[in-house]
């Protein structure tokens, strides 16, 4: 029998933050236990509950999930938001991978050492406007639909949301060139559960701070 | 209308390799267009049919695949080596995401300096003996069967016999402490579509050497 499902992370976005995203769209309320400490860390590791010793790790439905992938997958899959077959499923995943070497690359430039971050961060800009929007751009043109796939909603639709408002994080005019994703932004964070977590008081986390990453990387 | 899927990459391994193995355990024949000069990838760009500019792609079904993960799912599926549900498929795609990162390391490894090179080999080394293969040991410890999700050949099998044999190559008796994966591996290899696909002549694709590292980075601008 399965309650809640419970999310075991730090407190911050990094690898999990997909996952509060996919399930909060899919109206899925989750739980969620804090690393604090290294010792935290360790006794998850010690207790056998990570498959390969890492985190995200969550626990749903009698398993103990890891590997962002897998999980997102699973919960998609779950909750109807990985469309209707085969062939929606390939489109959603490529557009998928894409949002996630993008959020990759965002997600690193508060790693990059001081005199590498302004090229770095260039770099970002450069992929995010001429690589990854106008693919998505030019999927919205091309079938004049709501949603990337199949006319309706699917975790694509969700990932993209997230990835383009880190990226207007970096840069707030980064959608000036693209007004159907600057549609697509409003549309989607409109929808109720969407829009309910991106309010204040949900479980959705707020950008690293430099100062934060100390305390994390002590902790792994 | 069907004719047999076209690989679009550099001759080597890279991230096409699992693409092959998966392709050839499922019995499907493929064409392959070798990348051999940033021409060649300039030409793809160009033609506008990398969705991300980038390689592998794969053409099939009428659609040309990029990211290595779609295709792979993509071919899974198709193939019924994805498990029956939902959570068989939880299973696999949990086994595969760590064999990827397994062999993303030892992916990277021709391309770091030498001081680099020796210290990441020592962490492979250490991970699979450590963190990845015990995984896997257990889990065909645990239920007995000859495959590791559901009794049956899916693409998480191939993809650990992939990385076992890549792990091997940088170290030969790294299954020497796991003695159901040193089964797992005689078996899934003689698996028939398997078996010819170990055998020279086949389109698998031999570790890189220098002279194919110096033209990769001259094609991918690393």
């Amino acid at each position: 029998m399965s309650g809640k499902p419970k999310l075991h992370y730090v407190n911050a976005r990094g690898r999990m933050e997909p996952i509060r995203w996919l399930l909060a769209a899919a109206g899925v309320e989750f739980e969620e236990s804090f690393l604090e400490t290294k010792d935290d860390l360790k006794k998850l590791q010690t207790d056998g509950s990570l498959l390969f010793q890492q985190v995200p790790m969550v626990e749903i439905d009698g398993m103990k999930m890891v590997q962002t992938r897998a999980v997102l997958n699973y919960v998609a899959g779950k909750y109807n938001l990985y469309g209707k077959d085969l062939k929606e499923r390939a489109l959603i995943d490529m557009y998928v991978e894409g949002i996630i070497d993008l959020n990759e690359l965002i997600l690193s430039n508060i790693f990059q050492p001081a005199d590498k971050k302004e090229e770095h961060f260039a770099t970002v800009v450069d992929k995010a406007t001429k690589r990854y929007f106008p693919v998505y751009e030019k999927v919205l043109k091309d079938h004049g639909q709501d949603f990337l796939v199949g006319n309706k909603l699917s975790r694509a639709d969700v990932q993209l949301l997230e990835t383009i408002l880190m990226a207007e994080e970096c840069k707030p005019d980064m959608l000036a060139k693209f007004p159907l994703l600057q549609s697509f932004k409003a549309r989607i964070s409109n929808i109720p559960n969407i829009k309910k977590f991106l309010q204040p008081g949900s479980q959705r986390k707020p950008p690293i701070q430099e100062k934060d990453i100390p305390r994390l990387m002590q902790i792994f | 209308m069907a004719g047999k899927p076209k690989l679009y990459y550099s001759n080597g391994r890279g991230k096409m390799e699992s693409i092959r193995w998966l392709l050839a355990a499922a019995g499907v024949e493929f064409e392959e267009q070798f990348i051999e000069t940033k021409e060649d990838l300039e030409k793809l760009r160009n033609d506008g049919v990398l969705l991300f500019q980038q390689v592998p792609m794969v053409e099939m079904d009428g659609m040309k695949m990029v990211q290595t993960r779609a295709i792979l799912s993509y071919l899974a599926a198709k193939y019924n080596l994805y498990g029956k549900d939902l959570k068989e498929r939880a299973w696999i795609d949990m086994y595969v995401e760590g064999t990827t990162d397994l062999m993303d390391m030892i992916m990277h490894l021709p391309f770091y300096s030498a001081e680099m090179k020796e210290k990441n080999l020592a962490l492979i080394i250490e991970r699979a003996r450590n963190r990845y293969f015990p995984v896997y040991e257990k889990a065909l410890k645990d239920h007995g069967h000859d495959y590791l999700v559901g009794n049956k050949l899916s693409w998480a099998d191939i993809h650990v016999l992939e990385a076992i044999l890549m792990v091997e190559e940088c170290k030969p008796d790294i299954l020497s402490a796991f003695p159901l994966l040193q089964a797992f591996k005689g078996r899934i290899s003689n698996i028939p579509t398997i078996k010819k696909f170990l055998q020279p002549g086949s389109q698998r694709k031999p570790p890189p050497d220098e002279k194919f590292i110096a033209k990769v980075k001259k094609i991918f601008n690393i």
